[in-house]
């Protein structure tokens, strides 16, 4: 078992025809994802990668049966992207894009939440579910199937850690970027509540980083209703206060929203907490041999 | 993109929140001119940076005569003002905002930001006004009143009716407080902005509403639909590798250490500075180069950080996933072909190919110090940078 995705999710890629679009879903398919088609207004028609393409995502759900999406047009049409895919039969959308406007994200979010569409991202990695399904641009060798399920703000610093899981026989049962904006489509309390239920996944690891409260939210949830031993790190805690740290999620209003603040709360939590990020995956493995 | 505060006032003016009567100068022969012009005899003059904290830092002061106003506005214009959040370098005053004064009879806060954890715009309004608002967070959370509002529903007269009761207002002034609060708020999300903020909103002795300060931020993400604030942008006050940094796509923020790094990915990157930091060393840089971590970026990013005089050692932490290790060892390779390296350099990669790119490294025969793990390269780039 997984969350989200598995062998059988089927997924259409919103701008395949773009260089980002077209490359990743190469990558998708070399990791065996059902990628059944590819929308891009006006140039539905013309196979891309091999896959059918269409003008539109209700044409493309009704042909091919997809229930999931990962969106890569750029930031300015993706309101309308996610718009489109939700109202076009998605349950399921992934959305790599950064720069989305802040505004066009609370005013999706609130359109979601009445359609029951669940969004991933924006400013994401995107979901594995390892050797089923990959819906994203992270590289696929690096994760291996396994129990410890991944949740984080980040993208290199997931494949980092990731790849620490692996390189010590830690597999994952599914990993997903939430993004690294202010809104975001789910947050990692969203996504506990899906691991919590999740048979496979015996153990959590959970990668934040300063600005916003989610790490705090999350250690709320986990406290009260998460049974599974959970291992985190937080990124920024040298990054100076009121500045963006390349994401737009990332940054210290004040004095709130620090790594110190953050850490302290969650290992008050009982989360077990790497002091450097090269111990990441040491520290799950500590924690498994200690539960 | 931070506006400066007389940007912000002329932006409220022209959605019909009150603000004060007011020019900007940026000589003192303007000033001089809006003296007579604005015919007042009392006035407050206003340093105008980016940078909060104006008041404590002496940028904002109070004139009673015209001695006084040449006096006070030939000191301000041209000053280096330093704030609590400019740093000790402080920043030069290039413009005064002259304004009337107001005679106050209470003080508020009104503000409007993003909840993120409700992921709605809240209005935020408290009786402490002219009072930073965290402080007033600080001491008593519930001194802050927050209304969550549906960009779609706009505010509710019993919201706003609620606002003006909690902070004490004469009912009379009850319709123009809703008409106020939501004309910030169609500002706000039609402008795009991720803070807007009026501390103090005062009460006036004659019994009227006014704006007297105004912070507003626009969201970067969103400056492509709003062609109308190119020209307010003033980039006087940002570094200028940070600058250079943007103009070729790369993440980059200046610190105060020594140790430069190079980093792909914003997460891994402040990752990096963070255990350069945890073996005892201090980092002079954020710098995300993107996830992908082209030959080109390498090299200017190279370029941006060996500008900083203070550097003594740099560190290169890639993580090659899509990209692979070998063809990033050929674009550092290729790099540093092109600048002069005068520190010594740790490289740690990982993930695809690596020992191949490595090996690459090593037989270059660069004086590059390799890394395996983090840590390794985070205590052999501390060593180097000694």
């Amino acid at each position: 078992m997984s969350i989200l995705i598995d062998r059988n999710t089927k997924v259409i890629v919103q701008g395949i025809t773009g260089n980002a679009g077209r490359f990743h879903t190469q990558k998708m398919l070399e990791y065996k994802t059902q990628v059944v088609g590819g929308v891009t207004p006006g140039k539905g028609g013309t196979p891309c990668e091999g896959v059918p393409v269409f003008n539109g995502v209700s044409e493309a759900v009704q042909k091919t049966g997809a229930d999931a999406s990962v969106i890569f047009v750029p930031a300015k049409f993706c309101l309308e992207a996610i718009r489109e895919a939700a109202e076009g039969g998605i349950r399921l959308i992934v959305c790599i894009t950064e720069g989305i406007p802040t505004l066009d994200m609370v005013r999706v979010k609130q359109e979601l939440k009445q359609k029951g569409v669940r969004l991933i991202g924006p400013n994401c990695p995107g979901i594995i579910t390892p050797e089923e399904c990959k819906i994203g641009i992270m590289p696929g060798y690096i994760h291996k199937k396994g129990s410890i399920g991944v949740l984080s703000r980040s993208g290199t610093l997931t494949y980092e850690a990731v790849w620490q899981l692996t390189k010590l026989g830690l597999g994952q049962s599914s990993c997903i970027g939430i993004g690294g904006d202010p809104v975001l489509g789910s947050d990692f309390v969203d996504l506990l509540e899906l691991f919590s239920k999740d048979d496979k996944t015996e153990a959590l690891l959970l990668i934040g980083e300063i600005g916003g409260e989610a790490e705090e939210e999350a250690t709320r949830f986990i406290q009260k209703c998460f049974k599974k031993p959970v291992a985190a790190f937080i990124a920024g805690r040298t990054a100076p206060p009121g500045r963006r740290m390349g994401h737009a999620g990332a940054i210290i209003s004040g004095s709130k929203g620090t790594a110190e603040e953050k850490i302290e709360t969650l290992r008050a939590g009982g989360v077990s907490v790497a002091e450097s990020p090269g111990q990441i995956g040491q520290t799950v493995m500590n924690l498994l041999k200690n539960t | 993109m931070k506006l400066h505060e007389f940007q912000a006032k002329s932006i409220l003016a022209s959605y019909q929140v009150p603000v004060p009567k007011g020019a900007v100068a940026s000589t003192l022969e303007e000033a001089e001119q809006l003296f007579g012009r604005l015919g007042r005899s009392r006035y407050v003059l206003k340093a105008q940076v980016l940078a909060g904290g104006r008041g404590k830092g002496g940028g904002v002061k109070l004139v009673k005569s015209r001695d006084e106003f040449t006096k006070v506005a030939k000191e301000l214009i041209g000053k280096r003002l330093i704030t609590p959040q400019t740093g000790p370098q402080g920043v030069i005053v290039r413009r005064i905002l002259v304004e009337e004064t107001a005679d106050i009879a209470k003080e508020f806060y009104l503000g409007i930001v993003i909840d993120r954890n409700i992921s709605l715009p809240v209005v935020l309004a408290s009786a402490a006004g002219g009072m930073e608002i965290e402080e007033v967070a600080k001491k008593d959370a519930s001194a802050i009143l927050k209304e969550a509002v549906h960009p779609a529903k706009g505010l509710t007269i019993s919201q706003s009716k609620g606002l003006a009761r909690s902070l004490g207002l004469p009912s009379s002034l009850e319709n123009t407080f809703h008409t106020i609060v939501s004309s910030c708020l169609n500002l706000f999300l039609e402008k795009d902005l991720s803070l807007l903020e009026i501390n103090p909103f005062v009460l006036t002795k004659e019994n009227s509403l006014l704006a007297l300060d105004c912070k507003m931020t626009v969201d970067d993400n969103a400056l492509f639909r709003h062609p109308e604030f190119q020209s307010l942008q003033d980039k006087d006050e940002e570094d200028p590798r940070e600058l250079l940094a943007q103009k070729v796509g790369i993440n980059y923020i200046h610190l105060d250490g020594n140790i430069g790094c190079l980093v792909n990915g914003a997460g891994l990157a402040m990752a990096t500075m963070d255990v350069i930091k945890l073996y005892g060393g201090n980092p002079a840089n954020f710098l995300d180069v993107g996830g992908g971590a082209d030959v080109n970026q390498v090299r200017e990013a190279f370029t941006i950080l060996l500008s900083d005089a203070k550097i003594r050692a740099v560190l290169i932490n890639i993580f090659g996933g899509i990209m692979k290790c070998d063809v990033i060892a050929q674009g550092i390779l290729s790099a540093l072909k092109e600048v002069s390296l005068t520190v010594p350099l740790v490289v740690r990669l990982e993930g695809t190919n690596v020992e191949l790119g490595k090996k690459i490294i090593a037989d270059s025969g660069l004086p590059i110090i390799p890394a395996d793990t983090m840590d390794d390269a985070a205590m052999k780039v501390v060593k180097a940078a000694r």
